[in-house]
């Protein structure tokens, strides 16, 4: 009777069990491949449809435009522009907010409701409470994370500073909307929930408040199908270029979608990236097992042969072979892929504000994920495979010939006489077969590439800061007015408690035009010789803005095609609104969008302006620090403080969390390979070394010196794995600083020895804990059976 | 060695493999082993060599009681004292022949030179050569050499013409017969061929764990004098 199993099958699982160790260190490498692949794209297919149903559900917006103030009526003109589906208009208005519990003032950006009803665009969803009434000025909903952070209740009271006098805003409701999915404290790069908020207030109580009376200064428009987004913008520039307009803008560059969509790429890079390195080196230890299982059935496959059985069952047993191995790794994938992809989301859901998360079984993601791991392993197979399967029968089944050693090679004479024996065994198995101890070598060196090149983040991060906050941006307080203001409110924050120095500064909204390239930005005017703002130039050197001309980042001179010495069009979307014809000076290099600097007075002569400022940086008394935090609140149109220690603390705060977490996950992967690799060709060596070890301990070495000529191999192999690695790492860290960065970022590759050291110390702990296990098997060889028999 | 017994328990199975040896060898004393195939020969030789332990009885050597060792005194115990010859030679494929004998000189407190204990085996010639390029009789010579270099007490001997002809056969034994007399190893030859006896001082058969003849053999033949 024909069982259900042929007897080939049967022999492959029983081959598969016989070899479980083995196949249990791919099993895991390939889970974490597959499971990575399946964390990220999951996760990433989560992200988007529940952002998607977020958008789509409370009407995000298309279009956004910012004015400085333009009547009402103007909503008929936009609405008939053609493409538009619907507007609205609305008054937005960043505040600073007095919170008892917090040492430095913190910040809201106040959003208007419609009188009556529920915005058109950009609609709440409320967690809590109700909506504020239209009679009651003081009511307001306020953000989620804002609402987390501080423990506020409908009921709660928020003290604000409006127009320069001081508020209650009673919250009478908790809620979000697609607008703030990803929100950043003021001056920070990261979110900051406590210092930052977002209030929605009915609109009667702010006209009011900002005297903006039948008038509006925020518009939100949403597209018909079909419409052409740029067409739009641009009628919208034109209509609302006499009342201040800074230029209308699409969801690709509005702040929160911009940042969630910047987030999503790096997750794409990831699952990009990252799984190949599983996979590759799967399939290599694939090809390693294979080879010795099918020199060690040499005389099987002769004898299967003999029988009949053709060349292609014997290359398809196999194959078949490494993709069973694979599928048990899918599997296992599978389970860790399915709960990673939900821990990522929900740690993006601290960051990402959206309602809920749907999670979504992204079966591309599954698809992908196996496919891949069956074609490596196939990949891995193929060669033994082969190699099985063009066996001459009657060759195979006579013993294999004997291996022929040569003296010398890759070693120098003078090294080679210096070594005992047991060491010229090591170095003379390395240099007989050397594509497999390259292939281990390459193998271990991948998981040290992985550790270096995915914690180098963490230096960059830190590379990132000390940059910004130590060698740039180096002023105690940055302040911003509502509206533009003379030289005297210089002298007036310079009377604040604990001011020592004020250093005004002037931001112009404007558009860049060079060629056919136009970017709208902005152009920060400081003081040429600025001890609170500095630059770093292409050498890294830190120095101060041009006197004369423009001084670009690098990203936004590329997004210009622009270099030293070209003229740029600048249109500055404030006040007269002049056209400029200026110079590129300078171009320096920063890590966070696409600023442009001038010199202040040089803007004032362009702009024709007389000493007008928006906001200044400040040095402060360290010990006054509190008192003029208390003091800067009741000054009228001081729209946003922004204190660099808070933010520095924040920023630390939140990567100790990250760093922890993601140190944990990474050591524990990229220790699976080199524990992966190094158990595979340890095993493999004792299968072929088992009886020369054996004979040795009968000669009387002991169990430490035979481990030495087993595992001295692999332990050579991991010493040059790692400095190997740690040039791959780098390498690979480049990769990912290319591909991760987006317009919104630029990160910086840094790597501190500490990481290239805590790297090799996991790739050491990891190898040395596989090699022990291989070594326990040293003490069962059987000593009396190799007297007997013959290999 | 005293009341040797030895019983291994394969599953349900007790086979006794010795059953009661009383033996005494003389220090330099040439044995032959004779016996048919599961007589007992090749476990007493593996409790000899500190390989195997009785399961009643005592071994001593040089007054002390192998049998009390443990797994690394044993180690030990092989190391300074046991040469051992396989009947496959068993060497290192990677090492050529002086490198082979050099493997264990090295672990050795007071050993022969490589090339000298190759000389003694009349292997002067092709020190540089790896087992592959040897012939199995030329291996096994430095199988030989490599037993003989550390100046073992014990030379103990599995069969070690068993995958030879026996022209080459009888250049192994008399590398043991020259290695027997100038260093004075008291040597063990366990072998099926009756041929080999001719050589040694004494023989011993076993048959079913025990002890069924022994021989004190009167002159001493030349290897070179046997035939098989």
């Amino acid at each position: 009777m024909v069982g259900f199993l042929s007897a080939l099958d049967r022999k492959l699982l029983r081959d598969l069990w016989r070899l479980r160790g083995q196949g249990l260190a791919v099993g895991i490498i390939i889970a974490c491949g597959v499971g990575i692949m399946i964390m990220a794209l999951g996760s990433l297919a989560s992200l988007q449809e529940s952002r998607s149903t977020y958008y789509e559900r409370y009407r995000f917006a298309d279009v956004f435009a910012d004015v400085k103030r333009a009547p009402n009526h103007i909503l008929a003109d936009v609405r008939d522009i053609p493409g538009v589906k619907s507007a609205e208009t609305r008054i937005t208005r960043i505040v600073t907010l007095d919170i008892e519990a917090l040492r430095e003032p913190a910040n809201a950006q106040l959003v208007s409701l419609p009188n009556e009803g529920r915005p058109i665009l950009n609609d709440l969803i409320l967690y809590e409470g109700r909506w504020p009434d239209l009679l009651r000025t003081e009511e307001a909903i306020i953000s989620r994370a804002f609402a987390e952070a501080h423990d506020y209740h409908p009921g709660d009271r928020v003290r604000a500073v409006l127009n320069g006098r001081a508020q209650d805003i009673e919250v009478v409701g908790i809620g979000d909307s697609p607008e703030f999915v990803w929100t950043l404290g003021i001056g920070s790069l990261l979110p900051d929930d406590k210092r930052f908020g977002v209030f929605w207030m009915r609109r009667q109580s702010l006209e009011r408040t900002f005297e903006l009376d039948g008038a509006f200064n925020s518009l939100t428009v949403s597209l018909l199908p079909g419409a052409i987004e740029q067409d739009v913008i641009d009628q919208l520039d034109r209509l609302l270029a006499p009342y201040g307009a800074i230029g209308a803008y699409g969801r690709d560059t509005q702040f929160s979608n911009a940042f969630v969509e910047s987030e999503m790429g790096q997750m794409v890079a990831m699952a990009r990236i990252i799984p190949p390195i599983f996979l590759i080196v799967s399939a290599f230890l694939i090809h390693a097992i294979l080879s010795r299982l099918i020199a060690v059935e040499r005389q099987q496959i002769g004898l299967l042969k003999a029988f009949g059985f053709t060349n292609r069952e014997v290359a398809s047993h196999y194959i078949k072979m490494a993709v069973v191995l694979s599928l048990f790794g899918v599997l296992g994938g599978i389970l860790i892929g399915r709960q990673l992809a939900r821990l990522a989301t929900h740690i993006y859901s601290d960051t990402m504000r959206f309602p809920e998360i749907i999670q979504v079984v992204d079966s591309t993601a599954y698809a992908s994920g196996t496919s891949a791991a069956i074609l490596a392993a196939i990949l891995g197979a193929l060669s033994a495979a082969l190699k099985a399967a063009s066996l001459k029968p009657a060759e195979a089944m006579n013993p294999a010939p004997p291996t022929i050693y040569k003296r010398g090679g890759l070693i120098p004479a003078w090294v080679a006489s210096r070594l005992d024996e047991p060491t010229r065994m090591i170095v003379r198995h390395i240099t007989r077969w050397p594509a497999r101890a390259a292939m281990t070598m390459f193998g271990i060196a991948a998981s040290m590439a992985l550790l270096v090149g995915t914690l180098f983040a963490f230096d960059s991060t830190e590379e990132m800061i000390e940059t910004i906050y130590y060698r740039t941006d180096v002023f105690d307080a940055a302040v911003t007015f509502a509206d533009t203001k003379d030289y005297e409110s210089v002298s007036e924050l310079k009377r604040l408690p604990g001011v020592l120095d004020v250093e005004p500064i002037r931001d112009v909204y404007v558009r860049f035009h060079h060629g056919l390239h136009t970017e709208r930005g902005s152009i920060t005017a400081i003081q040429v010789r600025s001890e609170s703002k500095r630059l770093i130039d292409a050498e890294g050197r830190v120095v101060g803005v041009a006197e004369t001309g423009l001084t670009l980042s690098s990203r936004l001179a590329e997004m210009l095609d622009v270099g030293i010495g070209e003229w740029v069009t600048v249109e500055v979307l404030e006040g007269r609104r002049p056209v400029v014809e200026l110079p590129v000076t300078a171009i320096v290099e920063e890590y966070i969008g696409y600023a442009a600097y001038m010199n202040l007075e040089e803007i004032g002569r362009q702009l024709g302006e007389v000493r007008i400022i928006s906001g200044a940086y400040l040095k402060l008394d360290p010990d006054q620090s509190t008192a003029f935090s208390d003091a800067v609140l009741d000054r009228p149109q001081v729209a946003s403080v922004a204190l660099r220690s808070a933010v520095i603390d924040t920023f630390n705060e939140t990567l100790e969390e990250t760093i922890s977490i993601m140190m944990t996950i990474y050591s524990l992967i990229g220790g699976a390979i080199a524990a992966g690799v190094v158990y595979n060709a340890a095993r493999i060596s004792l299968t072929e070394r088992g009886r020369e070890l054996a004979s040795l301990r009968v000669l009387g070495f002991t169990r430490g010196e035979a481990a030495y000529i087993l595992l001295g191999e692999q332990a050579l192999l991991v010493l040059v794995a790692i400095p190997v690695g740690a040039l791959l790492g780098a390498g690979f860290a480049q990769l990912i600083v290319i591909g991760m960065s987006t317009d919104l970022y630029r990160v910086p590759y840094a790597m501190a020895p500490s990481t290239r050291g805590f790297a090799a110390i996991v790739v050491l702990i990891a190898s040395i804990g596989a090699a022990a296990l291989v070594a326990q098997r040293i003490r069962n060889l059987d000593l009396i059976e190799v007297l007997k028999t013959r290999e | 060695m005293h009341g040797l017994t030895k019983v291994y328990q394969t599953g349900a199975v007790k086979v006794h493999a010795l059953r009661g040896i009383d033996l005494t060898i003389e220090t330099g004393e040439l044995i032959v082993l004779l016996g048919a195939s599961g007589s007992g020969k090749s476990t007493l030789l593996n409790i000899i060599g500190g390989l195997d332990s009785p399961t009643t009885g005592r071994v001593s050597f040089l007054g002390e009681d192998i049998t009390e060792y443990g797994p690394s005194a044993l180690t030990q115990f092989r190391r300074a004292h046991v040469g051992f010859i396989f009947q496959f030679y068993n060497l290192v494929p990677s090492l050529t022949a002086r490198e082979n004998v050099a493997l264990v000189t090295e672990i050795s407190s007071n050993p022969i030179a490589p090339e000298e204990a190759l000389r003694m085996v009349g292997l002067g010639e092709r020190i540089h050569h790896f087992p592959a390029q040897l012939s199995g009789g030329e291996q096994q010579r430095v199988a030989v050499a490599r037993a003989i270099a550390k100046r073992p007490n014990l030379l103990l001997c599995d069969e070690p013409t068993g995958a030879l002809d026996s022209k080459t056969g009888v250049q192994v034994l008399e590398a043991l017969k020259t290695v027997n007399e100038e260093l004075g190893a008291t040597t063990l030859i366990i072998t099926h061929n009756i041929g080999i006896a001719e050589m040694a001082d004494r023989v011993i058969r076993l048959s079913d764990g025990m002890i069924s003849e022994e021989r004190q053999m009167g002159r001493r033949r030349l290897p070179s004098e046997l035939s098989w």
